[in-house]
């Protein structure tokens, strides 16, 4: 839409003039690195960061959400009644700030997911309330990330605002309506020169050579890999070696599973149904009544797990299902990461197809 | 909290507008009626708001709660033929929920939501022999299929059912074999695997049946409802008999959550069973790695 300047000592400004009338999150440093948080006080936010423990997809779809409140109790006859009421839970004005590419990606696609098929209110309607604000990167902010082979390292569509940081100043691009009014009303910018634009395509270009490969094959490669590949013996190998702990599906910016249970309350009348994350990792996610499981092994989950992440969201919302962003393999304490296990996958495949 | 309107359009028109709508919120409906089939199975019948129409088709399923308890998937009973102000539901006990379910009376609210999924796609079926196998519980979404069946019947060439339970005590829906037995527009052959003293019927699994029926594999349709096992059997059978895999349907049984495309727990390998299945035809699922 339009691009405008932000002066750097004006992003203080921005977040103070915001937190009244809104919920205002960000990268915090935290004891165990950054973290999306609440910003309290403005001079926390860092717009340069390592990747986060989680994504921002908390904001989302919260680690656990009400979705509706009930009541039970029984009638003068006897007879059961009950009563439920829909909860839209953290339903608020909100603007995340900083939030890097890969994490835009994985908002891409959770925005792909809830929106078609069944709408899930509940998402929608957090989502409707929710500014995000990007900043572009310019420097890989973590070993682990392989964004630049998973195409993620441009800002995809679903940013209000974007920053960029060129010589000493915030350029920000506005990506939708609502953001420019938020930008116009809250901040204090000028609309950018020719030469900012200018400045802007050349910071963007040059960012690239700072990222290195880390796949040896193109992400479009990858559904063909993974097909060529459902029956590789690495699936055991990984199997062997997963604790099945579930640690990369919660921190994955595009794991959107969850379970659903009920509470109720001390009386046994009133309680509410609820979801939470669940991870395809653990044993009970395929389990059906009569003790039957469709992935019985730890082999067969974390193939459905790669499979998800490099083909099947591909061949169902149009979208890669990694972000690129490496939080599973810090998170993994077995060590498993998809970039080592793709590239192995790659080369048996090409030794095969050699023979 | 929002009073819960039991009847007329109108009030379920003001619930609407009060509140936003949510896909996970099920509808209070009133249970008229309960049935016991067996220890194990009761039939439910069950009436919407109003005495308004499910619209399902045979094959689908609707999510049904117990506030406090939880929530499970099952399959309507009856056809959409017989489905007017009330459906059935014919529900095994297994565990938390379905227990609790089995205590319920009539005039007790249960909640529902759906119907989901996609169903058998009834023309597919139509001027065509229909063959039914199904095992166990199987029967109770066959009947689904066989009623609307029967009530079409000019619609359908043969009707052949094919019926495996483990015992005797666990076979479902005994009056209404006895009609179907009674009619000549439909072979029913019941086997079980263990039988007892009384039992004067077939005995072995299913697929002993097979030899027993002829068909004709160029206008034949089957539909296999049952047991996961039971799959891989039956359409050995089928497949014996000369029909293509496109010919086979089946209905799969995974865990549920949600029911709308979002949870995940009913992946099959790409695709939501919840929406796209839970029926798929054999065809379908061999290109599935992890169908069977
Ligand atoms: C499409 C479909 C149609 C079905 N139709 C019928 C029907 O007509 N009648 C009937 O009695 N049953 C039917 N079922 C099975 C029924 O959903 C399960 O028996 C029920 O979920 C068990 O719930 P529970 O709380 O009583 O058991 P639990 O206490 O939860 O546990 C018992 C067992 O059920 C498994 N389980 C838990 N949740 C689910 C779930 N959502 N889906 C499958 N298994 C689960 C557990 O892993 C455990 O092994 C159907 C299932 C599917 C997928
Ligand atoms: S699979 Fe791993 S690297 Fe890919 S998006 Fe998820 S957490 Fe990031
Ligand atoms: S984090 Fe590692 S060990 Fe844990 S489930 Fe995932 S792959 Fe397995
Ligand atoms: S039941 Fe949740 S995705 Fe199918």
């Amino acid at each position: 839409m339009s691009l405008y300047v932000l002066a750097k000592e004006k992003l203080t400004g921005f977040v103070e003039a915001l937190q009244p009338n809104f919920r205002v999150v960000g990268p915090v440093r935290t004891q165990h690195g950054y973290a999306f948080d609440d910003i309290t006080d403005a001079a926390q936010l860092e717009l340069i960061y390592p990747t986060t423990i989680l994504p921002p997809k908390k904001y989302f779809l919260p680690q656990r959400e009400t979705l509706f409140k009930f009541h039970t109790d029984s009638d003068e006859q006897g007879s059961r009644r009950m009563k439920m009421e829909p909860v839209f839970q953290d339903v608020q004005p909100t603007v995340i700030f900083g939030v890097h590419t890969c994490d835009m990606n994985g908002i891409l696609l959770y925005d792909r997911m809830f929106e078609t098929g069944y709408q899930d209110e509940h998402y929608i309607a957090r989502r409707e309330q929710t500014y995000v604000i990007g900043v572009e990167c310019l420097s890989p902010c973590d070993d682990a990330s392989f964004c630049k082979d998973m195409g993620t390292l441009t800002a995809p569509p679903v940013y209000d605002l974007h920053i960029t940081e060129v010589d000493g100043l915030y350029l920000v691009d506005t990506g939708s309506e609502k953001g420019e009014q938020l930008l116009l009303k809250y901040a204090e910018v000028k609309m950018a020169t020719t030469e900012d634009i200018r400045q802007l395509g050349q910071s963007l270009s040059s960012k690239w050579p700072r990222f290195r490969h880390r796949l040896k094959m193109g992400k479009d490669q990858l559904p063909s890999l993974l097909t060529i590949n459902y029956g590789a013996n690495t699936w055991d190998e990984l199997g062997a070696k997963c604790l099945a702990c579930g640690s990369c599906t919660s921190v994955c910016p595009t794991c959107f599973c969850f379970d659903v249970q009920d509470e109720v309350d001390i009386s046994m009348e009133d309680g509410e149904r609820f979801r939470q994350w669940d991870s395809c990792q653990l044993y009970e996610f395929a389990l059906v009544a009569g003790g039957h499981n469709f992935r019985d092994s730890k082999a067969s989950r974390i193939r459905h797990r790669f499979m998800r992440k490099a083909k099947y969201n591909q061949q169902v919302h149009g979208l890669i299902g990694c972000t690129g962003c490496g939080r599973c393999e810090r998170a993994c304490l077995a060590h498993i990461a998809i970039p080592t296990t793709l590239n192995a996958l790659y080369e048996e495949t090409q030794i095969d197809a050699g023979r | 909290m929002v009073e819960v309107f039991e009847d007329a359009a109108v009030s379920e028109a003001a619930y609407v507008e009060e509140v936003m709508p949510s896909i996970y919120l099920p509808t209070v409906a009133k249970i008229i009626k309960v049935r016991t089939e067996t220890e194990m199975e009761k039939v439910f019948t069950v009436r919407l708001p109003g005495g308004r129409p499910l619209g399902h088709a045979p094959g689908q399923f609707v999510m049904v709660s117990l506030p406090g308890i939880g929530e499970a998937p099952i399959s309507v009973m009856s056809s959409p033929s017989r489905t007017h102000e009330t459906f059935e539901l014919c529900i095994r006990r297994v565990g938390n929920l379905t227990n609790s379910l089995h205590k319920l009376l009539p005039g007790d609210d249960i909640g529902i939501r759906g119907p989901f999924a996609r169903g058998f796609p009834m023309d597919v079926f139509k001027k065509k022999d229909v063959i039914v196998a199904a095992g166990g519980l199987g029967l109770a979404p066959a009947r689904s299929f066989i009623d609307e069946i029967l009530d079409n019947r000019d619609d359908y060439g043969r009707l052949i059912v094919l019926y495996g339970a483990r015992n005797p005590s666990e076979i479902l829906f005994r009056d209404e074999l006895r009609k179907w037995r009674m009619r000549d527009d439909i072979d029913l052959l019941v086997t079980v695997d263990r039988p007892d003293e009384s039992w004067v019927g077939h005995i072995g699994v299913i697929t002993r049946l097979f030899p027993r029926v002829e068909i004709n594999p160029a206008k034949a349709m089957a539909v296999t409802i049952g047991p996961p096992i039971m799959y891989r059997f039956v359409t050995v059978e089928l497949l014996g008999k000369g029909l293509s895999p496109d010919q086979i349907w089946m209905s799969f049984e995974r865990r549920m959550k949600c029911g709308v495309g979002k949870c995940g727990h009913c992946q099959v390998n790409y695709r939501y069973s919840c929406q796209e299945g839970p029926s798929w035809t054999y065809a379908e699922a061999l290109a599935f790695e992890e169908a069977l």
